[in-house]
């Protein structure tokens, strides 16, 4: 897909920006409780101060139900050549089992929309290899080599509407309002480094993994020669690509689960280690050396959502908190919120009073806060992260 | 003739008016541009207290505002509150995001909540008092000349790269706990985080606590005594804190303090010639 074409500001906002940082919010269901988007919609606009209107995205789990067996995908052409190519392409690897415009309601404010194309496919599958390498496989070559052509999301029973234009706009761009699901993520972008486009927008996402992120990431470079040995192609032109990248790396090739692969990518400094007990020292100086290349340096603030194995929502910020996250949880302990500031939350107050949360706390700088679906919240990113439970986790994996 | 006319209009209006300003009519906040303005407005004509309801993350409120007057908010304020404010009151009940009393030349700030990141960063003078815990980088590059200091009061903890760059001006941590039937007491975790008072070169960090704080020291800080001079720098500022959060003072005062210095007031000037002066 070539980014040329959608690197425009819209007339209206040219003179009107405001410097700042991007918009993250998500919410997860821990019954597995179906909500509409309006919740997480609510959240994000709030914070329009945190996007230039240069990208925003929404990232939707459980949506699917009638489909949830197949791999849906979600793409973005330039023109039907691009369309028919992928068609054609996806055919040689299995059963497209339907495939259909992705709902939109266009209106004057989002300008030059590309095709936006759902497809839910079954691949065929083959001995010695597993589904979900398929997929990565084929993500990557449409994202490569067919012009164009770029993968939205490739996971089951979920899927990420993005694209260029403020977060209301997008949200009214796909109709996020009429989807169901029981994890949200949303971003609002204010790109700073690299253009505001289509496939720029945030959540990135690969099969049942989906990153929004604030920050940027100066580790860029290392961390994308260090995935390009394992196979991944980075062609998005935005760093957060690599965060999705190395998290379905960690979770699902090494199979870590993610408290794990959170050490991996925010390690604690060196001194720090030093003042914990030997077999704890062992553990992370090992996770360290290992996956040096995985560290993710610069400012960041990230939220990532993985449906595989387990639905897990986890919310993580850089080591010296360059970047804010603020996390709450309602009455009930059911409904985990995250976002880039308190206003999404007082936000939800305000509308019919739609929210009561128990506590509002901000997590240490460099500590995952992670919650599960029927699990409830398995850290709240206050505790250190390397106590004993843990490790006995580690163990476990 | 115009020193008349002006003194008119002030008759006019008078000097006890208190204005009430809804920012979310319809439960729909209203743009930080249009709340501002409103504020704005109100202050030039001599209002002196303005209670704003349902705020819900408008940035900049009470910017670079002059004069003698108080704003109550209720709700969350968003980022910069009080920006290079010179002189107002502010009382927030709830919490506070970011960067509060960023460039803040004079006047005062009551928290009654917890605060964000990067309070009071390069304050000139005020005071801000928050009663909750707060998060990175709190007073990082305060600054004093002569009389002129600002100061942060803090109940409960604060966390990494307190103090960071400070210039001048003083920062109390308390370590309290506020328990939701009233009563107060000592918290069990640490009382701030690590990096404290990094490249500090005036001013002074005071934590009400015994933990041995050596561990967590920044470059250029050091661990002085808490002795009379101190107790007499910050206590009238503590007194009034005790008053406005209803704190009972004796129990604040009667604790070991520990006191973070510069050990130098040029911790860089060696730094071309490898060594600390």
């Amino acid at each position: 897909m070539r980014w040329e074409n959608y690197t425009s500001l819209p007339e209206t906002f040219r003179n009107q920006r405001v410097f700042d940082g991007c918009g993250i919010s998500g919410l997860i269901n821990i019954d597995g409780t179906r909500i509409s988007g309006d919740t997480v919609i609510d959240m994000l606009c709030i914070l329009k101060e945190r996007e230039n209107g240069l990208g925003a995205g929404y990232a939707a789990y459980g949506i699917y139900p009638e489909y949830k067996d197949y791999f849906a995908f979600h793409f973005l052409f330039d023109n039907e050549t691009a369309k028919s190519k992928v068609l054609e392409y996806l055919e040689n690897f299995g059963s497209v089992i339907q495939s259909e415009p992705i709902p939109t309601s266009l209106s004057h404010e989002i300008d030059n929309p590309p095709i936006t194309w759902r497809v839910f496919f079954n691949p065929i599958s083959e001995r010695n290899q597993d589904e979900a390498e398929k997929i990565v496989q084929i993500v990557m070559e449409i994202n490569e080599n067919i012009d164009n052509a770029y993968v939205m999301s490739s996971g089951k029973n979920m899927g990420v509407f993005k694209g260029n234009g403020w977060s209301h706009e997008i949200a009214d761009f796909y109709k996020i309002r009429e989807y169901k699901a029981y994890m949200w993520l949303a971003h609002s972008r204010f790109p700073t480094n690299t253009p505001g486009w289509w496939g720029g927008a945030h959540p990135f996402n690969l099969l049942n993994c989906s990153v929004i992120h604030n920050g940027e990431i100066t580790s860029y470079g290392t961390n994308r020669r260090y995935l390009e040995s394992f196979g991944y192609k980075c062609t998005l032109f935005t760093d957060t690509e690599v965060i999705a990248y190395l998290i379905d790396l960690l979770c699902r090739r090494h199979k870590f689960p993610i408290s794990i692969a959170t050490i991996a990518l925010a390690p604690p400094l060196f001194d720090e280690i030093e003042k914990l007990d030997r077999k704890s020292q062992i553990i992370i100086k090992n996770i360290r050396a290992t996956y040096r290349s995985a560290m993710l340096n610069g400012p960041f603030s990230i939220v990532v959502g993985n449906s595989d194995p387990i639905p897990t929502m986890m919310g993580l910020s850089d080591r010296k908190k360059l970047r804010p996250l603020v996390v709450g949880i309602s009455e009930d302990e059911n409904t985990i919120y995250m976002s880039s500031e308190e206003a999404s939350f007082n936000r939800l107050m305000l509308i019919n009073n739609r929210l009561d949360l128990k506590e509002v706390w901000h997590p240490k700088s460099g500590t995952a806060v992670i919650a599960k679906l029927g699990k409830g919240l398995i850290k709240n990113g206050i505790e250190n992260p390397l106590k004993k439970r843990t490790i006995a986790l580690l163990e476990v994996a | 003739m115009i020193i008349n006319e002006v003194k008119e209009k002030i008759y006019e209006i008078g000097f006890d008016d208190i204005i009430e300003i809804d920012a979310a009519p319809n439960g729909e906040p209203i743009d930080y541009r249009d709340l501002n303005a409103m504020i704005h407005a109100r202050t030039l004509k001599n209002c002196k207290k303005i209670v704003l309801y349902n705020i819900c993350g408008q940035r900049f409120i009470g910017a670079a505002l002059q004069g003698d007057f108080e704003i109550i908010i209720n709700g969350v304020p968003g980022n910069d509150l009080g920006i290079f404010m010179d002189g107002p009151k502010i009382t927030v009940y709830g919490n506070c995001e970011d960067q509060v009393g960023n460039t803040m030349n004079q006047g005062s700030m009551i928290i009654n909540g917890n605060g964000g990141d990067v309070i009071g960063l390069s304050a000139r003078g005020g005071t801000i008092y928050i009663k909750g815990d707060v998060g990175y980088r709190v007073g990082i590059h305060m600054k004093e000349y002569k009389n002129k200091f600002p100061i942060i009061i803090i109940g409960g903890t604060a966390k990494d790269f307190l103090g960071e760059y400070m210039a001048g001006g003083i920062i109390v941590v308390l370590g309290l706990k506020f328990l939701p039937d009233g009563s107060i007491i000592d918290i069990d975790q640490s009382i701030c985080g690590n990096e404290l008072g990094t490249g500090i070169h005036r001013g002074s960090i005071y934590l009400r606590t015994d933990e041995k704080l050596e561990d967590k020291l920044g470059v250029g800080a050091k661990i002085v005594e808490f002795d009379g001079k101190g107790k007499e720098e910050i206590g009238p500022f503590l007194y009034e804190y005790c008053e406005t959060f209803n704190i009972p003072f004796d129990l604040v005062i009667n604790k070991q303090f520990q006191v973070i210095k510069p050990i130098s007031k040029r911790p860089y000037g060696g730094t071309y010639c490898n060594k600390m002066i």
